[in-house]
């Protein structure tokens, strides 16, 4: 496994920072996390690494000790311009850019906004848009009973497992367990209370090549957005992988990271 | 001392399945499965005659609050509730306690400002100005508050209303999450810069920091008895002495849920059937409603995970006997019920006791005879606590001087 280089910068007139883990060497890509932090994602981005030179940020507010720096942005057209500075100052001209869950739809969004900074485009279960039919659930009201089947296709797999397991020295429970809900804070503060922020107006806009990946059992955002999203973006390819549900990068690792490899590849 | 009653409106008939039936007193029970409007209609009725019975029997204050979606209370605007209040009370020197509107979930929020100058107005400068930041499903889920900008939006919008009650001259409000062009209130509040402001949390976090610092009146909110209240409170007091406050019991208000009856006996029997029914039915909201990401700040958040005695608690456990014997529900005579009250007033330096007098499914004749013998039997001994050495800064200036006329009755009746 490529050893993880991690950085720490000052953005935003120097309120915000951000730590960025790097790791890997060849075309550089950027990975976005989902609403629950990089922490659970650690294994899929270090595989992503295998021929990448592959960037991490933590979302603002997740990063050591500055955990009110989420304040700092405003909305929407914030972030996406937060996220420009970020890959301005990592130096990244047009990298590939990978994002999962609320993580993808800001990849969605960055790349309508800036079409040309992103050489290809990976939306694994993104969230963003919204049919009455098919309504979003909202992550962060999850039961305890509801949680695991709902983000995993087998609620007592080794990924579940791994997901939501706390460590047993009473510190580092509160460690884990306080980043685990503060990024579910400060995301959900882009989408809260219902995660369409009028994406399907601007999407039209995204020019590079697009991967849509979706666990066929997601008990979040169903399955059938995959089309919602395909029908919105030019020549975008869709990857549905069964026996997973919202997170199957983490359920099906194996083969997300083989289709994303294909679809970088090609 | 100063006791005000305090009610929550809540649903007084809900089938008895109900707490198999849902898991939840918020926002799952559906509407069309438990409730019935003209019941409810009914116990709209019934709360303002409580309130107003308990004003005409020499209660100091009477409390209404703000909650949305539940069977627990719904009093969906309590400036409603108090303008009936207000008008009725005219005359009598028993102050109108909003406990209150809550500031994130109104926009803009000069509209409570409004509502409130309104209150102060009709009632002839007696209103004392309650702020809860709201419950958090009350704020995010019913009133689609952002979770992490719920206590951001509260400090904005507390500190527009204060400048919008008492600025000479039209200004604009240039805020993060408010912006109004030219801001000129009417009506403005009788009562000036403002009217007495309390504010209530359930423990002590950034909320109860800034009432400290802002010299406010902190009310502690809790359905587990001054009994369990003593670490809250410690940490509340450490707060005062810390930023540099004097020790002034009127800083502090502290709810309780209060049963009386002739005998310790008769009022064991006569409140546990609505005591069981407040802690099962009516207070039951998973975590999941209100550990909510975000309406914590971090700090916080760490806090609650290294320790929340709350959890520990299993209302659905309990019975009746439990929430007597570990001082929840005050129960028993007039004399049990001075006497622990007392005890509590005095341990945590309580200088507003909120009462709440009507609990779980509690009828209305039981809930004015809880009114009337408390009123006659406990109320005359307690008020003139502190009094000889504090001034309640926290009280509307024109109710200072007088003692309400049916408490010196009371009095006299208990005297004689």
């Amino acid at each position: 496994m490529a050893p993880v280089d991690v950085r720490r910068f000052k953005l935003w007139q120097d309120r915000i920072d951000t730590e960025v883990e790097i790791a890997g060497s060849g075309p550089p890509l950027v990975y976005l996390h989902g609403p629950w932090g990089l922490a659970p994602d650690r294994a899929f981005v270090a595989r992503l690494a295998d021929g990448h030179r592959v960037f991490a940020p933590k979302f603002p507010g997740t990063s050591a000790g500055d955990p009110d720096s989420v304040h700092a942005l405003g909305g929407w057209h914030d972030l996406v311009v937060y996220y420009g500075e970020l890959l301005d100052k990592l130096e990244l001209n047009s990298p590939a850019l990978v994002g999962h869950s609320f993580g993808a739809l800001l990849a969605a969004e960055f790349a309508a906004a800036a079409p040309r900074a992103v050489s290809r485009l990976i939306l694994i279960d993104p969230v963003g848009l919204w049919r009455d039919d098919h309504p979003v659930q909202n992550w962060m009201l999850l039961s305890d009973a509801a949680r695991k089947p709902s983000l995993f296709a087998d609620p007592d797999g080794e990924a579940a497992r791994r997901f939501f397991d706390v460590p047993a020295d009473p510190a580092a429970r509160v460690d884990v367990l306080s980043q685990f809900i503060w990024a579910q804070a400060c995301t959900g503060k882009f989408v809260w209370p219902v995660a369409d922020r009028g994406l399907r107006r601007r999407i039209h806009r995204i020019a590079a090549p697009t991967l849509i990946v979706w666990g066929n059992a997601d008990g979040i955002v169903a399955p059938v957005y995959a089309q919602e999203f395909a029908q919105r973006i030019a020549g975008a390819k869709v990857e549905l992988i069964d026996h997973a549900g919202h997170l199957p990068q983490l359920e099906q690792q194996q083969r997300a990271v083989a289709a994303i490899a294909k679809f970088l590849r090609g | 001392m100063k006791v005000c009653m305090f009610h929550l409106m809540p649903y007084r008939g809900l089938p008895p399945d109900f707490d198999q039936r849902y898991k939840s007193a918020y926002i799952d029970p559906l509407w069309f499965d438990v409730a019935d409007a003209e019941k409810v209609g009914e116990y709209y009725d019934a709360t303002l005659d409580e309130l107003l019975f308990a004003a005409k029997s020499g209660f100091h204050g009477l409390c209404t609050n703000q909650h949305h979606q539940n069977v627990y209370g719904f009093m969906a605007n309590p400036s409603i509730m108090a303008a009936v209040l207000a008008k009725q009370t005219n005359g009598q020197n028993v102050a109108i306690v909003q406990l209150g509107s809550t500031l994130p979930s109104t926009t803009p929020p000069t509209r409570i400002a409004e509502e409130y100058a309104m209150l102060d107005c009709i009632s002839g400068g007696r209103l004392v100005a309650g702020f809860p930041t709201g419950l958090p499903s009350d704020a995010t889920i019913s009133n689609g508050v952002v979770p992490i900008e719920q206590r951001e939006r509260y400090r904005e919008a507390l500190a527009l209303v204060i400048k919008a009650w008492s600025a000479r001259e039209i200004f604009a409000w240039n805020g993060k999450h408010y912006q109004l062009g030219m801001v000129n209130l009417w009506p403005r509040p009788i009562q000036q810069p403002h009217p007495p402001i309390w504010i209530p949390g359930s423990g002590i976090s950034g909320t109860a920091e800034f009432v400290v610092g802002e010299d406010h009146c902190f009310c502690h909110l809790s359905y587990y008895g001054a009994k369990n209240a003593k670490q809250v409170n410690d940490r509340y007091w450490d707060l005062v002495a810390r930023k540099g406050r004097d020790d002034n019991p009127y800083r502090f208000s502290f709810l309780q849920l209060i049963g009386v009856a002739p005998t310790d006996a008769e009022a064991e029997d006569l409140y546990a059937e609505h005591a069981e029914y407040f802690f099962h039915k009516l207070l039951y909201t998973p975590p999941y409603y209100q550990a909510i990401p975000g309406c914590l700040e971090y700090e916080a958040l760490r806090q609650a995970l290294h320790h929340n005695p709350r959890a520990e608690v299993k209302l659905r456990e309990l019975k009746a006997k439990d929430f007597f014997q570990r001082g929840f529900v005050v129960v028993g005579s007039p004399k049990t019920v001075r006497e622990q009250l007392l005890d509590g007033i005095k341990g945590l330096r309580m200088g507003h006791l909120l009462a709440l007098l009507h609990f779980g499914s509690m009828p209305t004749e039981l809930c004015k005879s809880n009114i009337d013998l408390f009123a006659r039997e406990v109320l005359p001994y307690l008020k003139d606590q502190w009094d000889d050495k504090y001034e309640d800064r926290w009280w509307p200036e024109r109710l200072k001087a007088k003692r309400p006329a049916a408490a010196r009755l009371a009095e006299s009746a208990a005297a004689s």
